[in-house]
């Protein structure tokens, strides 16, 4: 009977192989024959990760449009009736609005590995610059999805970032008019938006990740030493530092995805709001276009950049500035002069503007959760925005004069 | 045919002239859904006129009425408010309201109004299109120790004074916007017509 089965399906495995003969050549350059390095460590599982929280979106977002509403009158209602009366709902969109937040942890900290170990550094530019345009797309997609729950910050939150458009000179009156498609933020603002969110971006996001996987594949990953596995090589022509992503790797972020996923369901289950983090307060409350909440913020992973549109006393240089500060890290793989790629073959003056960076990046993100009315908090995220802006202007000279420890040829264990 | 040769200057003129005529194709098979974004005829007949009866209105305190949408606001302002106006001319950007856009040629005075003590603003932030709040006593707040009345923007702290221009310093570039109005009569405005002699509303 086993003996039976199992022909069964060589059989079939050979009537697609005879057709589609491409198919196991991709499986094998892709998954089967790719040659990871072996000395991964903790922070190569966010790239695994950030793929697994894209399949729960475009999952939970699918069930979601069963039920949801995009009309400014019914949008609001039908989240609530969700959340209440359709069965498991309130499950499924808790996976969806903690599944963006946590899209964004992991995302953040897949960029915080690529920072550290040099990994937009030559010849990997193109991985790291697709991977800004989807980090781009991300933020654009997160802020329509935020907007259809049509609460408060909803409303206003795309009040502010669609007058963020109305700051460019000339065109920008029209501009805001266009991409509303009314004189305010209305039913055919939220419809469309509705139409971005669950098709257009989430195409191009697929699209994107599927290009960010492939240009990774023509050139092989980096690791935690930044060497380059492919220069030695065993006698059967793989690298000698190198194991097959199947199955070694696959295990590996599977047992990654397990803890990710319990972390992820104690939030879902005990504290999907986060305290108002990941869910604001506000936005429990319906959409109501003649009062603005007394402390309009935007959700955690967007107030790094929202402080420093704050700090700024004009609108132009407050968008052009927010702008420049998430189109810059195009640059990082031009900015960086440094021979070495790893931070753990670096010296001081890398980790400390390293370390810099981050500390600033994070009170950033503090002071743009704050109402701003405070005297010291202004200047304070101006001289942040200073400090992040001078971290890239100034990384071809720190980098290249700061002193660098010989990188092995083969990868280590060591640290 | 086949015997004479590849005709080569011929095969290029083809091919460019195709993917021009095509790209051109592209450009104007574009145009509808460029188009299809802009306000649909409903969004644009939603912006008629609106009457606001101010009979009842007391002084300091603001009606708040929808025209096109936005929220706008009456508010009646006793004398020592628009008698302090004049007194923080050097702590404003635009003073004398020299923007025209933010106005129409009969608001660009010293109030900012047809009758002085009555004030008809767009409650739409001039920064990011947040409400500003109210805060009409001449007391001092936690944002301006030299308060003198007027309006306080959550959102980026930007502050208007009580005829609605704007604080130097704020992030907000211009006055809060006067939108075309006219009184009826004593107690009745029209939002969204200039007055008969100015002609139609814009």
């Amino acid at each position: 009977m086993n003996g039976f089965v199992s022909r069964q399906i060589d059989n079939a495995y050979s009537w697609v192989n005879e057709r589609a003969p491409g198919a196991t050549a991709w499986w094998n350059r892709h998954a089967g024959q790719y040659y990871a390095p072996k000395n991964f460590n903790f922070w190569y599982y966010f790239g695994s990760l950030a793929m697994l929280v894209f399949v729960n979106q475009i999952l939970t977002g699918i069930w979601l449009t069963m039920n949801y509403k995009p009309t400014a009158a019914e949008a609001f209602d039908s989240v609530e009736y969700i959340m209440r009366d359709v069965e498991w709902g309130w499950l499924i969109r808790y996976m969806h609005s903690t599944g963006a937040s946590m899209f964004f942890v992991v995302v953040y900290l897949h960029m915080f590995r690529g920072l550290i170990y040099g990994s937009y550094k030559k010849p990997r530019e193109l991985i790291w610059t697709l991977g800004v345009v989807i980090f781009l797309v991300l933020m654009a997609e997160a802020f329509l999805g935020y907007v259809l729950p049509w609460g408060q910050m909803s409303y206003w939150g795309a009040q502010v970032i669609t007058s963020l458009f109305g700051a460019i000179p000339v065109i920008g009156d029209p501009l805001v008019e266009f991409i509303r498609g009314d004189y305010l933020i209305s039913d055919a603002t939220l419809n469309r938006f509705f139409a971005l969110h669950v098709i257009a971006l989430p195409f191009v996001l697929a699209g994107l990740i599927y290009m960010h996987l492939m240009a990774l594949h023509e050139v092989g990953s980096n690791n935690p030493d930044g060497v380059e596995i492919k220069k030695v090589k065993g006698p059967d022509g793989n690298p000698k530092d190198g194991i097959r992503f199947h199955p070694y790797y696959t295990v590996k972020d599977l047992f990654g995805a397990s803890f990710f996923i319990m972390i992820a369901a104690f939030i879902i289950f005990f504290g999907p709001t986060m305290g108002g983090w990941f869910l604001e307060h506000d936005n429990f409350t319906a959409a109501n276009p003649l009062v603005t909440p007394a402390h309009i913020k935007p959700v955690w992973y967007f107030t790094p950049y929202y402080a420093m549109l704050r700090a700024v006393p004009d609108k132009l240089l407050g968008v052009i500035i927010m702008g420049a500060a998430t189109l810059i890290f195009f640059a990082l793989p031009w900015l960086d002069r440094s021979e070495v790629k790893s931070i753990r073959y670096r010296g001081p003056i890398t980790k400390v503007m390293i370390t810099l960076f981050v500390l600033a990046f994070l009170v950033l993100g503090w002071l743009g959760t704050r109402s701003g009315a405070e005297a010291w908090e202004k200047p304070l995220a101006f001289w942040l925005t200073v400090y992040y802006f001078a971290f890239f202007f100034t990384m071809p000279i720190w980098s290249k004069i700061d002193k660098t420890k010989k990188v092995p040829d083969r990868v280590t264990y060591e640290h | 045919m086949a015997e004479q040769g590849v005709d080569k200057g011929r095969r290029r003129f083809l091919t460019v002239s195709t993917a021009i005529v095509g790209g051109v194709g592209g450009v104007f098979a574009a145009v509808p859904f460029v188009k299809s974004w802009t306000p649909s005829a409903k969004a644009q007949m939603a912006g008629a006129p609106v009457l606001a009866d101010i009979s009842k209105l007391e002084m300091n305190q603001r009606l708040t009425t929808q025209w096109r949408g936005k929220p706008i606001w009456i508010i009646k302002r006793p004398q020592e408010a628009l008698d302090a106006l004049k007194s923080l001319n050097d702590r404003l950007r635009d003073p004398d309201s020299a923007n025209l856009e933010q106005q129409p040629a009969y608001a660009q005075n010293a109030y900012r109004s047809i009758r002085p003590e009555i004030l008809v603003l767009e409650g739409v932030c001039t920064h990011l299109g947040c409400a500003p709040m109210h805060y009409p006593q001449m007391v001092p707040q936690g944002f301006d120790a030299e308060w003198k009345g007027g309006f306080y923007c959550p959102c980026h702290q930007s502050r208007f004074d009580s005829a609605g221009r704007v604080y130097q310093g704020v992030p907000a570039p211009t006055n809060l916007r006067v939108p075309p109005y006219h009184f009826l009569s004593d107690d009745l405005i029209e939002i969204g017509v200039n007055p008969p002699e100015q002609g139609a509303a814009a």
